[in-house]
């Protein structure tokens, strides 16, 4: 086994990976396909299969469904967990095409090459995405850097360079997808008073009621929030806590499970929507689609915004090293698709954003856009993608507009150096 | 002297027949065995994997930490009380079946009715727990409704109680299946011939009939062992995730492809196993009650 293990023969693949591309680039070149991109609708884009690999929450059939139909060639979703992307793309990449990775999953993925860098000037609606990505700015402002805020991972070198670069170049290690800023879920009729701060998680007037997400990377930042706003720590950086910030987090996790406060812990998003809706916990970290879900079940649920801020979090899509030819092209079809708005409008609907503000507004009705993005009351009912209504008229989005929100984001979802110490450490809170 | 060529002919067909077997049990289970050990020597580097250079660290890591050691003592405990209820239940369901029903269609028929819950998957059988234990579950709106506690029951769910009776619901049949066939077997003149020299009926089963069940036992037991011990499912999902076992602390060293260590906590896990294993197989010599 070579050095890199886990990618056992990496240089060997990768070498026939190319000379086949360069045999296929060649009979595509022959046959007159390559005419420059975009306008490349030869014959044979058509028998192009993507295959999209992500997370659940963004890894959707319906935007497959779309995209075949809108482009021309087949787009297949293929559904894993952060571990089990990870695994694949390091382990099977060529079983990928385009990789749908949260931001932090980079810093695992672009060290082992498995991905090349998109060359900028081929999307052409690059200059509309947002500035949170792309600037490391919003609304005209810096946006945290505590964690990994995406524009910290957003460029690289060059194609195949396996570091990202410190500022802005022409090449991007992905195009930007969907994001969202996390906070706490709660069940109004149930809670019994206002929750404003993220201490409420550990507030001793809701011991039994409350969960938090058993997902250690995420997990220890809704603790950090929850402690930090409690008063009991202060953190240097909660995006890259130290060991000794972390022993003591967990030891007061522990101490918090071993006296009852937590009703369970959940790992997927399923088991948090049913913790919710039945009754069992009044409050919980969460997923905005999750509480779009209770909603859909008729129960009432709200996404707390609470005054010390968001955690935020966002995806990208990648594409995998292997991708050549007219399969690069399609690749690049489908990365430029993404973003010109009818995903926009989709994922708006279960609570998310798209990177293209712009088109995504414009795929929505005025009464959807002035709910979602605007901060306005709703019309008339507001309902999920899948048809069920989750808002009646007059309800106004919780935590308010898109700008409100996203100039309100605390800390990023991480891949902090201490990462393996922590997962030692949320072993003993599992076991505890 | 020399094998007559007829002999040294019956011998290749022995290895020809044995041949298929020994194939399918190197490809499938000794080699893959073989490089878990393997790779559970090797070093692991964040972000980047396995390194193969020799080393002991996951080994010295996990016997040192305590959380191994707490989660081997939650999944023994987990085994040892799942064992005896499902030993407990499977042992009179069979007793039922094969003692008092006289009809042998009847007995047959009501054996089926044990498995139709398996008829649903593990998963389904598993949830539907839920419902039924949850704080707005059956239980609790009943006994609510019945004015017997005044505040929903919160251990029901989501607790070591739930995690036992989704086990029991889920192993039971694999105790009852062995120890039926065992006990079918007993010649039923035995137990008339114990009940004429004196033996009272308590005296009967403890004499002859639990004797003579002892392979269907053991088989039993190891069935409900591996089944616990390598299980993380169950019991994260009906601890609400607040309980883990053996299994899960190796799952969750593979979510940050802390390959060699999951490697060395299955190796550990496959020690305590076979030890386990060959603990019920000295008590009580299968081989030799199979071919009886």
């Amino acid at each position: 086994m070579k050095k890199t293990g886990g990618i056992p023969n990496k240089s060997i693949s990768r070498r026939s990976v190319l000379k086949g591309g360069a045999a296929l680039a060649g009979a595509a070149a022959g046959s007159g396909v390559i005419t420059g991109f975009p306008t490349v609708w030869a014959q044979n884009i058509k028998d192009v299969t993507l295959v999209h690999t992500g997370m659940s929450y963004s890894t959707i059939i319906d935007i497959a469904k779309q995209a075949s139909q809108d482009l021309g060639f087949k787009v297949e979703m293929s559904v894993v967990d952060h571990p089990g992307l990870l695994n694949r793309m390091v382990n099977d990449p060529k079983s990928i095409d385009i990789a749908d990775m949260e931001i932090w999953q980079t810093k695992v993925a672009v060290p082992q090459g498995v991905t090349q860098a998109v060359e900028i000037d081929k999307i052409k609606n690059w200059a509309q995405l947002t500035p949170l990505y792309t600037e490391g700015t919003f609304a005209g402002k810096p946006v945290s850097l505590q964690g990994d805020a995406p524009f910290k991972f957003m460029y690289r070198d060059a194609v195949d360079a396996t570091t990202f670069a410190s500022g802005k170049t022409g090449f991007a290690t992905f195009v930007p997808s969907v994001y969202n800023a996390d906070t706490l879920g709660i069940r109004p009729d149930l809670v019994g008073r206002d929750v404003t701060t993220w201490a409420d998680l550990f507030s001793p007037d809701f011991k039994g009621k409350a969960a938090i997400q058993n997902i250690p990377t995420n997990g220890i930042m809704d603790a950090m929030m929850a402690m930090e706003a409690a008063g009991e720590m202060k953190y240097g950086d909660k995006g890259n806590p130290t060991q000794e910030e972390l022993t003591k987090t967990i030891a007061r996790l522990i101490e918090l499970k071993k006296a009852g406060h937590f009703r369970a812990l959940w790992s997927t998003f399923d088991e948090s929507v049913n913790l919710m809706a039945a009754g069992e916990v009044v409050i919980q970290s969460m997923w905005s689609p999750a509480v779009t879900a209770v909603k859909g079940q008729g129960i009432k649920c709200v996404y707390q915004a609470l005054k010390e801020g968001y955690r935020g979090w966002g995806n990208g899509l990648a594409m995998m090293a292997h991708l050549d030819g007219v399969k690069k092209d399609a690749a690049l079809e489908y990365l430029n698709w993404y973003n010109s708005g009818w995903v926009g409008g989709f994922i708006a609907k279960q609570g998310y954003y798209s990177a293209n503000v712009e088109t995504a507004k414009a795929a929505l009705t005025e009464n959807e856009r002035g709910f979602f993005y605007e901060g306005k009351a709703a019309t008339a009912d507001i309902t999920s993608p899948t048809g069920e209504k989750t808002n009646a008229a007059g309800e106004v989005r919780d935590g308010g507009s898109y700008e409100e929100r996203f100039s309100q984001v605390a800390v990023w979802n991480n891949l902090m150096d201490q990462a393996e110490f922590l997962y030692a450490k949320w072993n003993e809170f599992n076991a505890a | 002297m020399t094998p007559t060529p007829s002999t040294s002919k019956a011998s290749l067909t022995t290895y020809l027949q044995v041949a298929p077997l020994t194939l399918v049990l190197i490809l499938f289970f000794a080699i893959p065995v073989a490089l878990v050990v393997v790779v559970s020597f090797f070093r692991y580097q964040m972000l980047v994997g396995i390194v193969p250079d020799f080393t002991l660290k996951n080994y010295i890591d996990l016997f040192s930490n305590p959380t191994t050691w707490t989660l081997y003592l939650s999944t023994l405990k987990f085994t040892l009380i799942v064992l005896v209820i499902t030993f407990v239940l499977g042992f009179w369901i069979a007793y039922f079946l094969v003692f008092h029903v006289r009809n042998l269609i009847t007995a047959i028929g009501l054996f089926l009715v044990c498995t139709v819950p398996f008829w649903t998957s593990n998963i389904i059988r598993m949830i539907s727990w839920r419902p039924v234990l949850g704080t707005e579950g059956l239980i609790n709106s009943a006994l609510l409704k019945l004015g017997v506690i005044d505040q929903p029951l919160q251990w029901l769910l989501y607790s070591d109680f739930s995690v036992v009776v989704a086990y029991v619901h889920l192993f039971t049949l694999f105790m009852i299946v062995p120890i039926f066939n065992s006990m079918a077997r007993i010649d039923k003149s035995l137990l008339e011939a114990a009940v004429d020299a004196g033996a009272t009926r308590w005296g009967v089963v403890w004499n002859v009939v639990l004797p003579l069940c002892k392979t269907g036992i053991a088989l039993g037991a190891l069935f409900v062992v591996t089944l616990v011990m390598g299980d993380f499912f169950v019991v994260t999902v009906m601890s609400g995730g607040l309980s883990g076992s053996a299994t899960s602390g190796i799952f969750n060293d593979l979510q940050f492809l802390n390959y060699p260590r999951a490697a060395a906590n299955a190796v550990i896990l496959l020690i305590v196993v076979l030890l386990i294993a060959s603990a019920i197989f000295r008590l009580v010599d299968v081989r030799k009650e199979l071919v009886r």
